[in-house]
C-alpha cells in the first residue's frame, strides 16, 4: 500500500528532504559554502575499508610495520599514503590465539570514518548497539563467526574520543600470499570484529 | 591525573541530563584503569557550543563482562573496555579483577 510507504514520489526520505532543508539554510545564511560541502563529499568518499585492509595485510608481513601500527595507528595509516587526519584518536587493537576484539559505539555510531569511511547500516542499529556489549558472542554467531574454544572476547565501547578497528589474524595457509592478495581476504566486517578474513585453501 | 593503571574504580551512578560520554549500562559499575587515554576537551560542553576547556583526563576502563550482567552468556575471563572521563570515576573496591 502506497500510504506506508516511507518515501515520497520523488524518492527523496523525509530525512533526506530535512538536511537537504538544513543544508540549503546553511548556505543561505553563509555559515557553510557549497564547495566546503563538496570538499566534505569528497574526503568522505575517498575512504573505505580497503584502507583498512592495506593497513591489516601490510602488518601480516611487516613485523615492523605491525609494531607501529599498534603504537601509532595514524603514523602507520600515514606511511601507506592514508591520510588518516580526524579531530579523533585512532587506535587498532589486535586479535590473537587468546583475544578476539570487537568494536561498538553504544551512544552513537563513532567508527574510524577517516580510515575507513562510513560505518555499515547495522553498525549504526540499536540492535548492534544495544547486544555488540550484552551479548558479543551471539551476535558474532549471527554473523557466522564463533570464536575457538579458550579465546577471550574483549568488547571495545567507543565512547569518547578514541576510534577503533581490529587487526585480525592471518589465516592459516596464506603464507605464500603476497601483500595484494592478502588484502583481498580482509573484510569490512573483520575490521569491526564481527568475523574474521577467512581462506578457502586453509 | 587522579587515577593510574591498575587502580580500582566505580563509574558514577549520577544523573546528568544532556549530551555525556557515559553509556548507562557503566553506571555504578566497578572496573580497574586499564590506560590513561590522555586529556581531550569536555564532550559535555563542546556539544553546547563551549570550549570544553580545560581538558578532561580520559580512561580506558576494564570490566569484566559478568560483573557487567548478572546472566551473561559467556566465560568469565569476558572484557569490556570504554573510554571515560575522569569526572565520572570515583575509587572504587568490588567487581573482580
Amino acid at each position: 500500500m502506497s500510504d506506508h510507504h516511507p518515501h515520497d514520489e520523488s524518492g527523496t526520505s523525509p530525512y533526506a528532504a530535512r538536511i537537504r532543508a538544513i543544508e540549503a539554510l546553511l548556505l543561505e545564511k553563509g555559515v557553510l559554502t557549497e564547495p566546503e560541502v563538496q570538499d566534505r563529499i569528497s574526503y568522505m568518499e575517498a575512504r573505505s575499508p580497503a584502507n583498512g585492509a592495506k593497513l591489516v595485510a601490510r602488518a601480516w608481513v611487516d613485523e615492523d610495520f605491525k609494531e607501529l601500527l599498534l603504537s601509532d595507528a595514524k603514523a602507520a595509516a600515514s606511511e601507506l599514503g592514508i591520510d588518516p587526519e580526524h579531530p579523533a584518536e585512532f587506535v587498532v587493537v589486535e586479535n590473537t590465539p587468546e583475544v578476539h576484539n570487537l568494536i561498538v559505539c553504544t551512544l552513537c555510531s563513532c567508527y574510524p570514518r577517516a580510515i575507513l569511511g562510513r560505518p555499515p547500516d547495522w553498525y549504526k542499529s540499536f540492535n548492534y548497539r544495544s547486544r555488540a556489549v550484552r551479548e558479543p558472542r551471539t551476535v558474532m554467531r549471527e554473523f557466522g563467526f564463533e570464536p575457538p574454544e579458550g579465546v577471550e572476547v574483549l568488547v571495545h565501547d567507543s565512547t569518547a574520543d578514541v576510534r577503533y578497528m581490529v587487526l585480525p589474524m592471518r589465516p592459516p595457509g596464506t603464507e605464500e600470499m603476497d601483500e595484494g592478495v592478502l588484502a583481498a581476504l580482509v573484510t569490512r566486517d573483520s575490521l569491526v570484529g564481527v568475523s574474521v578474513p577467512r581462506y578457502a585453501g586453509s | 591525573m587522579t587515577f593510574e593503571p591498575g587502580d580500582r574504580v566505580r563509574v558514577l551512578p549520577a544523573e546528568k541530563p544532556g549530551h555525556v560520554r557515559t553509556p548507562g549500562y557503566l553506571k555504578g559499575k566497578a572496573g580497574w584503569v586499564e590506560s590513561v587515554l590522555g586529556e581531550f576537551p569536555n564532550p559535555e560542553e563542546l556539544a553546547y557550543g563551549f570550549s570544553g576547556l580545560p581538558e578532561r583526563p580520559l580512561y580506558k576502563i576494564g570490566f569484566r563482562q559478568t560483573d557487567l550482567w548478572e546472566d551473561y552468556e559467556g566465560p568469565a575471563d569476558d572484557c569490556l573496555y570504554a573510554d571515560v572521563y575522569e569526572h565520572w570515576l570515583e575509587p572504587g573496591e568490588g567487581g573482580s579483577t
